[in-house]
């Protein structure tokens, strides 16, 4: 027979008013089963708080129930009530008599009916309930960074600096992403390199942060706290421990002519190359493609120059493992491909971008006023080098554009043209910068000062429109548009286009999204468990996003939400157990006939196939398994199993069950 | 091989010398075109800037004809009847309730013939087999392919290679041994049916694409549409008068050019009822 003690809350007035908490306690004191009952004024004050301790001790109880508000109120504050009074805190359960009775229903009579009901049902699961443990998962107090922007640059060294290691796996020979390639960043106008090369040398040197560059995430296993990582590290041919950095491989070799990536194509570099003199690691990578001695096996001039015998034209990839406890996805964008079809999205083929040399993008543009670019920060334009005079910036090429699939604002683009506009004019006194643009969105600390210095200090013209055209007529871009202000349609001959194209997620992330079970939206990326409340975190317990992978975003916020994610990473990494709550699925394996619906089913890969084996090691059956670190204890699993065998704990079908025969 | 012809108004009338470069163009490829027995008006401007279900009833009801006449491919040479023909046909497809309608208006069931514009009826011969049946490349040929606006656009309804920056009858030209030359004006406006409100318009917008095309080193301009023809043909020597240059550029209709190769003389394909550039 359960001794079990009921607790009527008045909540003030609010339960009080409406329901005869008196008459209740009447009522459900007759319940087979309760030991006592009693009703007071505020149950989670400390003097209701006591109350139930002294009765859980005093009548020797074995389960309460709390007829008050909702759990998602006072649960946690009844359960840890009973647990210092030495009861298993699962053996209580709460009968939300508030929010689901007394705040709804005016009838005082049939409020009071439905406190008992739902009270009853209460006391129907709590005989049902059994004790519950929480579950403890050993924590591996490491952090996997995966992009070396400046997102998870920030993420890494805020988490390193905080003691515990990090593991940072960047794509590209270097790390610095795309911030290491900018001129100079809005509304400051501080040169992009010097704020960050600091930060990617204190990625490069802290003695907790193990950096793999020129690597990708080849595939992850496991669940919060215990990641196994297997990274890629892509064959470099050149050895990073013995090689010096000392250049003498990239003067040496004869193939200089090579687009370089770190310039968008705006300027060239051998075959061994270092990104930029300031990359992390400083250390040269052969571009295999192009190489000679590994494309047609002939040449090897950089090994003969190498002291450090360096060089190794035998080099594979290599696959390594990592474990990590938790994870931060700062994969960062790339630009709107303008002109290229890639998936459903092309268009712009009347900016003439790819068949003009004077057409450009803004990140090109970019490396043109860089100091550290091909020009040495000499505005020279492509096609014949000379100094252009009028420059044309168009804004959303591919932004807010329902027709090439990209409805959304890239939110950087007006402050970065106005930062063009702005460097160009700095640099090019007798220039005139023209910008057509649909909005000027300059929301942010500084941001729209800066814009209307653009425009009155240093004269940028700007239309409010959109180009229709540009053609090339004797050297010039002829740019025409419309000035929907002025109602007249404007032609401009320029010298430079400059095209802010829309930015998307880097390549890849939704395969790297699908490994890590994070989710994405319809235009690749990640999405955040909740846009307000959960802006970092994802759906999968231990991985965080940050950064231009979540959506477009500056780099300041980028930043902030980089040092989001590492704080959030930090609380996962505090304790060397997490505790997690044991309400999960739970498999019997004596009745599981291992037909994998749940398998199937489960959105968090949490259930796993596993073998039962006798004390010989043979075979007695298979069964599905849940995987206690994984399991959100969605209930998904019970409602797929055609044996009955899943059950959530704390939910199971016999204490729903016996609830609802309480009721009928 | 059998290819059903929706001729539109103009290749009856003012572009006579259009039809009869197809007609001698298409039957020197073997492919003999036939006419949809009581076509009607595709509804060019005036029926959708005046009544959107009628400019769908119309291109429906030569689409009816052809089904009930058999025909799977129905060459539209003018690039405003093709672009309405395929404009309703886009729309009756997705609308179940509008293609009942449309049915019940034009007493015919609008089948899903496939339109070919003029380029599109070329590819549809083959391009390889067009440039075996060259019999005089045209190797001293410079040509500036003009699309115009209606041929490529919108993009949707149209499905052009890229509705911007097409290539695909550059690539017929090529065929032909002709050089394509790379141009800015290729889908500009030439002013259109404001011939008969504005003359003025079509003659500083049709100046511009004949300037463009010289500018670039085209001496002849190849198009695929009747209304192109008349301005860049017809109105040229009143653009020259105008704007006091010469371009004695001669506009081919996209068959005349294949014609010329196949060896065709320009009296057979009507060439020399053109008004500008070198007679034949």
């Amino acid at each position: 027979m359960s001794r079990i003690g009921v607790f009527v809350c008045w909540c003030g007035e609010n339960i009080a008013r409406t329901v005869d908490v008196d008459r209740v306690v009447q009522e459900v004191a007759k319940l087979p089963g309760v030991r006592c009952a009693q009703n007071y004024k505020y149950m989670c004050s400390d003097p209701g708080q006591s109350m139930i301790r002294e009765k859980i001790v005093s009548e020797k109880l074995d389960g309460v129930v709390v007829a008050s508000c909702s759990p998602h109120m006072h649960l946690k504050t009844f359960r840890k009530a009973a647990q210092t009074a030495g009861l298993n805190p699962y053996l209580l359960e709460i009968a939300n008599i508030r929010e689901h009775c007394s705040w709804v229903h005016p009838d005082r009579e049939q409020a009071t009916a439905k406190a008992i009901e739902l009270i009853r049902m209460a006391v129907a699961k709590v005989k049902n309930n059994h004790a519950l443990e929480p579950i403890k998962v050993p924590v591996t107090r490491r952090a996997l960074i995966v992009g070396g922007g400046v997102a998870g640059i920030q993420a890494a060294l805020d988490i390193a600096d905080a003691g515990y290691e990090v593991v940072m796996v960047e794509r590209e020979p270097s790390i610095g992403g795309k911030m290491a390639g900018l001129s100079e960043t809005f509304p400051t106008l501080d040169c992009s390199q010097c704020i960050l090369t600091p930060r990617m040398v204190d990625v490069g040197q802290h003695p907790r942060i193990k950096l793999y560059t020129y690597s990708e995430v080849e595939a992850v296993e496991g669940f919060i706290g215990n990641f196994e990582i297997t990274i890629r590290q892509k064959a470099r041919y050149v050895d990073i421990t013995k090689c010096t950095g000392c250049g003498e491989c990239s003067t040496a070799c004869p193939l200089k002519k090579n687009k370089s990536e770190f310039d968008f194509g705006m300027g060239t570099r051998p075959a061994i190359y270092m990104p930029f003199p300031q990359a992390v690691p400083a250390r040269p990578v052969i571009d295999k493609n192009v190489c000679a001695m590994l494309t047609r096996g002939k040449c090897g001039v950089c090994a003969k120059k190498c002291a450090a015998g360096a060089i190794n034209f035998k080099d594979e990839d290599k696959l390594v493992k990592e474990k990590v406890g938790a994870v931060v996805l700062a994969t960062g964008f790339k630009l709107y491909d303008i002109g290229k079809k890639s998936g459903n999205v092309t268009g712009y083929g009347e900016y003439g971008y790819g068949k003009y040399k004077d057409v450009i993008d803004s990140l090109q543009f970019e490396r043109l006023v860089s100091a550290s670019g091909p020009t040495n920060g000499e505005i020279k334009r492509p096609s014949d080098g000379k100094t252009p005079k009028n420059v044309v910036f168009i804004s959303c090429v591919g932004s807010r554009d329902n027709a090439k699939g990209l409805p959304y604002c890239s939110k950087i683009c007006c402050m970065y043209t106005a930062k063009h506009t702005m460097l160009y004019k700095h640099k090019v006194h007798d220039g005139q910068a023209h910008v057509f643009y649909m909005d000027i969105r300059s929301a942010g600390k500084g941001y729209d000062e800066f814009v209307r210095r653009a425009i009155e200090q240093d004269g940028a013209k700007y239309y409010r429109g959109r180009v229709s055209k540009i053609t090339e007529q004797d050297g010039k871009l002829i740019v025409r548009g419309a000035d929907t202000l002025a109602g007249k349609p404007v032609t401009v001959e320029a010298d430079l286009v400059v095209l802010a194209a829309a930015m998307r997620p880097a390549d890849g992330v939704t395969e790297l999204a699908q490994k890590l079970n994070v989710g994405y939206d319809q235009f690749g990326f990640l999405m955040e468990s909740h846009p307000k409340l959960r802006p970092v975190e994802t759906n999968t317990a231990g991985v965080y996003i940050c950064g231009a992978a979540q959506a477009p975003k500056d780099i300041p916020e980028s930043v902030a939400q980089a040092s989001a994610a590492a704080s959030k990473v930090q609380i996962t990494l505090a304790a060397s157990e997490l505790t997690r709550e044991p309400e999960i699925a739970h498999i019997n394996e004596t009745t599981c006939a291992a037909c994998f619906r749940c398998y199937e089913a489960c959105p968090y890969h949490a259930i796993e196939k596993a073998e039962v084996r006798n004390r010989k090691g043979e075979l007695v059956k298979r069964t599905a398994r849940v995987n206690v670190g994984l399991c959100m204890g969605c209930g998904t699993c019970v409602s797929v199993c055609p044996s009955k065998s899943a059950d959530i704990e704390g939910f199971t079908e016999q204490e729903t069950y016996a609830m609802i025969e309480s009721l009928i | 091989m059998n290819l059903g012809y929706y001729p539109g108004c103009a290749l009856h009338g003012s572009s006579d010398d259009y039809q009869q470069s197809l007609k001698a163009c298409f039957s020197a490829l073997d492919v003999s075109l036939k006419e949809l027995d009581d076509w009607i008006c595709c509804g060019a401007t005036a029926a959708h800037s005046l009544n959107h279900k009628l400019s769908i009833a119309l291109p429906a009801r030569n689409l009816g004809l052809a089904a009930q006449q058999g025909c799977k491919e129905l060459l539209a040479p003018c690039s405003m009847c093709s672009l309405q023909l395929k404009k309703a046909q886009k729309a009756i497809a997705g609308d179940a309730a509008l293609a009942a309608e449309m049915s019940r208006i034009v007493e015919a069931k609008p089948d899903d013939a496939r339109v070919l514009n003029l380029i599109e009826a070329f590819e549809n011969v083959g391009l390889e087999k067009i440039k075996t049946a060259v019999k005089t490349p045209l190797e001293d040929f410079k040509v500036a392919c003009y699309y115009g606006c209606l041929l490529t656009r919108p993009p949707k309804v149209a499905e052009f290679d890229d509705c911007e920056q097409p290539e695909s009858m550059d690539r017929v030209v090529e065929a032909l041994g002709a050089k394509a030359v790379a141009w800015n004006y290729k889908t500009e406006c030439c002013g259109a049916g404001m011939t008969m409100a504005s003359e003025e318009t079509v003659l500083e917008l049709s100046h511009k694409i004949l300037a463009d095309a010289a500018a670039h080193g085209a001496q002849s301009i190849a198009v695929a549409c009747p209304m192109c023809h008349v301005n860049l043909d017809m109105k040229q020597s009143a653009i020259e008068a105008r704007y006091g240059t010469k371009y004695g550029m001669t506009i081919y209709y996209l068959c005349d050019l294949v014609g010329l190769a196949l060896g065709l003389t320009p009296q057979a394909l009507g060439i020399n009822r053109h008004f500008a550039g070198r007679k034949a």
